[in-house]
């Protein structure tokens, strides 16, 4: 099965792992990853102002790409997964927005909408599937409690993302089933990390976190997994260490038994 | 030679606003055959109806046009006025200017063009009328009551004193519906059960009312006054008539993992049980998912202990047919689910209840024996959160958009009743609007908040979450302005209701309208709350829209008296526009017979003299008492021999050439 | 050209895409909302004024930024009305002002050497929600 890659910037810098593993893992199931050979930032920020045309251009070039590979575009950063869909969407639904973009890019084909933007999770529950992600497993994660956080951008707003139940998902907590591990339900684990707000007020964002991690060990939880590297740097940035945080990759990796399988691990 | 006179009625401003009358009325004085013409601010009242019965007699009109509102709001006047002048009521025609005209423009130019058109399509029409003579029709002077509950018990009561007999076909094994999962009722905080069970043994008692449980109406036919029902008994596995409702079979079945659903899953039964102490019929029945005999034929011990045998395996559905002289729905509510507001963690913490699982556990007869306490731990709580408006007055497609209209005085009650039992309890009510129209409702709210220290706070909850053994609320106080969070013990959810999920295909069934929420549409919002537009269906209970009990007992007894009204009645009169086939022209291919919904068409054969050739031929019979003129078998002739009376295909084409002029 | 707070409402309807008369007042969305102790103006009040065309005093309110855009008053407001975007619209239009953004780019570079785990996506979206 051959799917196009979207990557974005932060996994080509401080969120290697993520991506890294994503790509092994993938492979090892069967699945190739065709990196989009000139993908530019997606913006990072979903431009919500109906006005903002620019903005929303270089993901439009992405998508475009993608369908003219002819695969579904695969993203694993939430944010990136955020802007491609709600653009898409808007391509799909907003005449203004796509006139103006069209006439802007002037492709050979106008598009649309017409890419299928889809998740690294959906790629393993919807192509792959559970039940043979399980049977794939070599290294189950007995044992192991571990909280999905989902954070806000892959489900929210859900009527353009689509992606699971919003306020009380699954995705994750079955992928962590599939590896073998315990998944820990927690009400907090689609409220807000603080995300970029961050860089003005760590304050607030340690205010956010701290009410994350401490509703995730009350029920249990001795690890958190996430998609989103902004997740990961406030998890991380915003608590004494004592949680550890992964990415949804790593994990996926480690169950794979790819760590020690002999795939040359990341240096 | 058509003598016809055109009447145009104001309707005080309602058309008289946006349509110019006066030059309807003199554009209808040049149109054929037209010999009369004038206009009035209200031809519906006496005195408008008199200008009509004069101008008949005075002119001698064989035919008459009213421009005015909806034929549905006063074609029948009409008629009548214009028969009492010794005219054929089918003479009449209604050109429809205000819900098809004025009140729907706004420019006064274009609605006076367009009331022209209407008026002219409908001078066309009438001018190829012919008199018709409508029929008589049997009145099978028994009534069908579908659901249980209050509702429908109530129905049936009033209609059973009246000396009807009534069947009550209810879909679960027994009678009383939601009343009889309530605690207490308000405003007056008296038993649910004291006064709900005395009027469900008297429905079993009643001589005419037949209790038919467990069952369902699978098909209807037929219409007002003559309906046919088929009713599909399921098997209960338990001969109705030997149980003697003593429960020995429910303590010693082994399969004890059924979800409970009278405690609306708050804790499990057996799969042989009798929903509750006070059932009607008090006759067990065998759950046939759960019951172990039955998927796989070992077990039986309920058989063994039955000392009555009543327990029959191989009990089937039966099917029940009978006939109706009315039917009336009485399909009641469910609260919706609860799942999708799971922001509030009512999938994942057990402390979270609607307020339906609350009613259970302050129940004396529920899982906790009536005590307050923690569904995830038995332990007695010290605070309690209520959100109100859970999925009402919500467009944002998780809930409804209506406002339920019970949830405000039942969340009242329920405060009120923890503070008054158990003091030590903090009370905190989250609302959008309190909402309190009825007698002694807005006092009894007060009650709550002033004598029973319970703390309403304007504003929602956002998110609910479990933490340490407690729920955590995070809300927001929008008169102090300020976001809160509380540490509480369990959150109480006022889910909105809905109508049941069986309502849609009863309707369906009668081919009653129902609104874009699955309420069951009346035939007028104000002057016919309890009717359905279908002739002979009548609605009772939450099923036409939220209601509270005093309001449903009200309605139900409305809905009675309008099928005793019919039921007394010994003959109907039929409408004479029904569907009638041209033995000349039918080639018997059998499309219309496909078509018709109502089965009014057979075939006949016979010998047919078409213009001096004599032959047999096989031609369509309309059935006259069950065609209900809805036209279809019109349409798919390809012969042209099917027509309509009173809208033939000539009349239609007219008017359609009347409005292309 | 100065436009009045009455235009400037038209225009945040327009580019939010909200229909703030939809609010029926009930305050879900600062009820969920987890940035509501940072911000001077709570949802439900930038949905109000919005409606009511009282724009200057939010215009000016720099604790705008805080929203962080996590959709929760979008995902739970009953009437769709999506108080987000709403708030979005104004910071925008604060930020198309001259001079009307409260964080510049020459600030960034502190920041990364601040802290070298902060992601580019971070960043990029500094760039792209605070503006000269």
């Amino acid at each position: 099965m051959n799917y196009s890659y979207y990557p974005g910037c932060t996994l080509k810098t401080k969120a290697q792992d993520l991506d890294f593993y994503g790509r092994e893992s993938a492979a090892a199931l069967g699945i190739t990853l065709e990196e989009l050979p000139e993908w530019q930032c997606c913006g990072a920020v979903y431009p919500i102002a109906r006005d903002e045309i620019a903005t929303k251009l270089s993901a439009i070039r992405a998508l475009m790409a993608a369908r003219d590979n002819g695969t579904p575009l695969v993203t694993l950063c939430s944010a990136c997964h955020h802007v491609l869909t709600r653009v898409n969407g808007d391509m799909q639904r907003n005449a203004d927005i796509r006139m103006k973009a069209n006439n802007y890019l002037k492709p050979a084909v106008p598009y649309a909408g017409e890419t299928r933007v889809i998740h690294y999770l959906q790629l393993l529950r919807d192509e792959i599937g559970f039940d043979n992600l399980k049977q794939a497993v070599k290294k189950p994660l007995k044992g192991r409690k571990i909280g999905a956080y989902y954070g806000c951008l892959l489900l929210r707003p859900s009527k353009e993302m689509q992606f699971d139940d919003p306020e009380n998902p699954h995705i994750i907590e079955d992928f962590i089933k599939a590896l073998g591990a315990e998944p820990v339900v927690y009400a907090m684990r689609n409220e807000c990390c603080g995300g970029y707000v961050t860089l003005k007020s760590e304050a607030q964002a340690k205010e956010n976190v701290d009410l994350i991690i401490k509703n995730a060990r009350a029920h249990g939880a001795e690890e958190l997994i996430t998609a989103c590297p902004l997740c990961m740097y406030n998890l991380r940035a915003h608590q004494d260490g004592s949680m550890p945080v992964r990415y949804i990759t790593e994990l996926l990796y480690e169950a794979l038994g790819l760590r020690e399988g002999g795939a040359a691990d990341e240096t | 030679m058509q003598r016809l006179g055109v009447f145009v009625c104001w309707c005080g401003s309602n058309i008289a606003a946006t349509v110019d009358v006066d030059r309807v009325v003199a554009e209808a004085k040049v149109q054929p055959g037209v010999v009369f013409a004038q206009d009035y601010q209200y031809m519906c009242s006496e005195a408008g109806q008199n200008i009509i019965k004069d101008a008949i007699k005075q002119y001698g009109l064989n035919g008459i046009v009213v421009c005015s509102c909806s034929p549905r709001m006063h074609e029948a006047t009409f008629r009548k006025a214009a028969e009492a002048a010794g005219l054929n009521p089918y003479m009449v025609e209604i050109a429809n200017i205000r819900e098809h005209c004025s009140w729907i423009h706004k420019d006064k130019e274009a609605g006076t063009e367009k009331a022209c058109v209407l008026m002219r399509a409908a001078v066309a029409k009438v001018l190829l009328n012919t008199p018709l003579k409508a029929g008589e029709s049997k009145v099978v002077k028994r009534a069908l009551v579908i659901g249980g509950g209050i509702a429908g018990i109530q129905t049936a009561l009033d209609i059973a004193d009246a000396g009807f007999p009534v069947d009550i076909v209810e879909k679960n094994a027994t009678i009383g519906g939601r009343m009889a999962q309530l605690d207490k009722t308000f405003p007056t905080l008296d038993c649910s059960s004291c006064i709900l069970t005395p009027k469900m043994v008297e429905a079993k008692t009643n001589e005419n009312i037949r209790l038919i449980t467990y069952a369902e109406v699978e098909e209807v036919s037929g219409f007002v006054g003559s309906f046919k029902a088929k009713i599909r008994k399921k098997a209960r596995f338990v001969k109705e008539d030997v149980c003697t409702g003593c429960g020995v079979c429910m303590s010693k079945c082994p399969s004890k993992k059924g979800l409970n659903e009278f405690n609306m899953g708050l804790n499990n039964r057996p799969a042989i049980y009798i929903p509750f102490a006070q059932a009607i019929p008090n006759v067990a029945v065998i759950d046939k998912t759960q019951c172990i005999k039955l998927n796989t034929g070992k077990c039986g011990l309920c058989e063994k202990v039955c000392t009555a045998g009543a327990i029959d395996y191989t009990q089937q559905d039966e099917f029940i047919e009978e006939e109706y002289g009315a039917i009336v729905m009485a399909t009641g509510f469910r609260p919706i689910d609860a799942s999708k507001f799971d922001e509030y963690s009512y999938s994942t913490c057990k402390d979270v209840v609607t307020s339906l699982e609350l009613e259970r556990i302050m129940n004396a007869a529920g899982p906790t024996g009536g005590v307050l306490l923690r569904p995830s731990d038995g332990k007695h709580p010290h605070s309690i959160v209520f959100v109100q408006c859970v999925g009402s007055r919500d467009v944002s497609g998780r809930g409804k958009p209506y406002c339920s209209k019970i949830c405000c005085m039942y969340t009242a009650k329920h405060a009120m009743l923890i503070r008054d039992k158990y003091p030590d309890v903090e009370v905190h009510v989250f609302y959008i609007d309190v909402r309190t129209p009825g007698k002694n409702f807005d006092e009894f709210y007060r009650r709550a908040a002033e004598q029973y220290d319970v703390d309403y706070i304007k504003g929602q909850v956002g998110k609910v979450w479990e933490e340490d053994g407690h729920l955590v609320v995070r809300g927001v106080d929008l008169i102090a302005n300020e976001q809160i969070v509380l540490n509480t013990d369990m959150v109480v959810l006022a889910t909105a209701i809905e109508p049941d999920p069986t309502a849609r295909k009863v309707a369906n069934m009668l081919t009653a309208s129902i609104d874009t929420n699955d309420f069951i549409t009346e035939a007028h919002p104000k002057l016919r709350p309890v009717e359905s537009p279908t002739a002979g269906i009548f609605l009772s209970g939450v099923c036409q829209g939220p209601k509270d009990i005093p309001e449903t007992v009200s309605q139900a007894g409305a809905a009675a008296s309008k099928v005793i009204g019919l039921l007394s009645k010994n003959k109907l009169t039929t409408n004479p526009c029904v569907a009638h086939s041209d033995e000349l022209l039918c080639n018997g291919c059998s499309c219309c017979e496909k078509v018709c919904p109502y089965g009014a068409i057979s075939y006949d054969t016979h010998l047919i003299n078409d213009h001096g050739v004599k032959e047999t031929r096989r031609v369509a019979l309309v059935n006259e008492a069950l065609c209900q003129g809805c036209g279809a078998c019109t349409v798919v002739c390809p012969s042209g021999a099917m027509d309509l009376k009173g809208f033939s295909n000539k009349q239609i084409m007219a008017e359609v050439e009347a409005i292309c002029l | 050209m100065k436009l009045d707070e009455k235009e400037i409402a038209g225009i945040i309807k327009e580019i939010s895409g909200s229909d703030v008369k939809k609010c029926m007042k009930c305050g879900k969305c600062s009820a969920t909302c987890p940035a509501y102790g940072e911000m001077k103006f709570h949802p439900h009040q930038f949905v109000t004024m919005v409606a009511r065309g009282k724009i200057d005093e939010l215009l000016k309110d720099e604790t705008v930024t805080r929203c962080l855009s996590c959709f929760a008053c979008v995902e739970r407001c009953p009437r769709g009305v999506e108080p987000a975007n709403v708030v979005a619209a104004v910071r925008v239009l604060a930020e198309r002002e001259q001079g009307g953004s409260n964080f510049v780019p020459d600030e960034v570079p502190a920041l990364i050497i601040a802290d070298k785990e902060i992601p580019q996506q971070a960043l990029v979206s500094a760039f792209r929600r605070y503006r000269k």
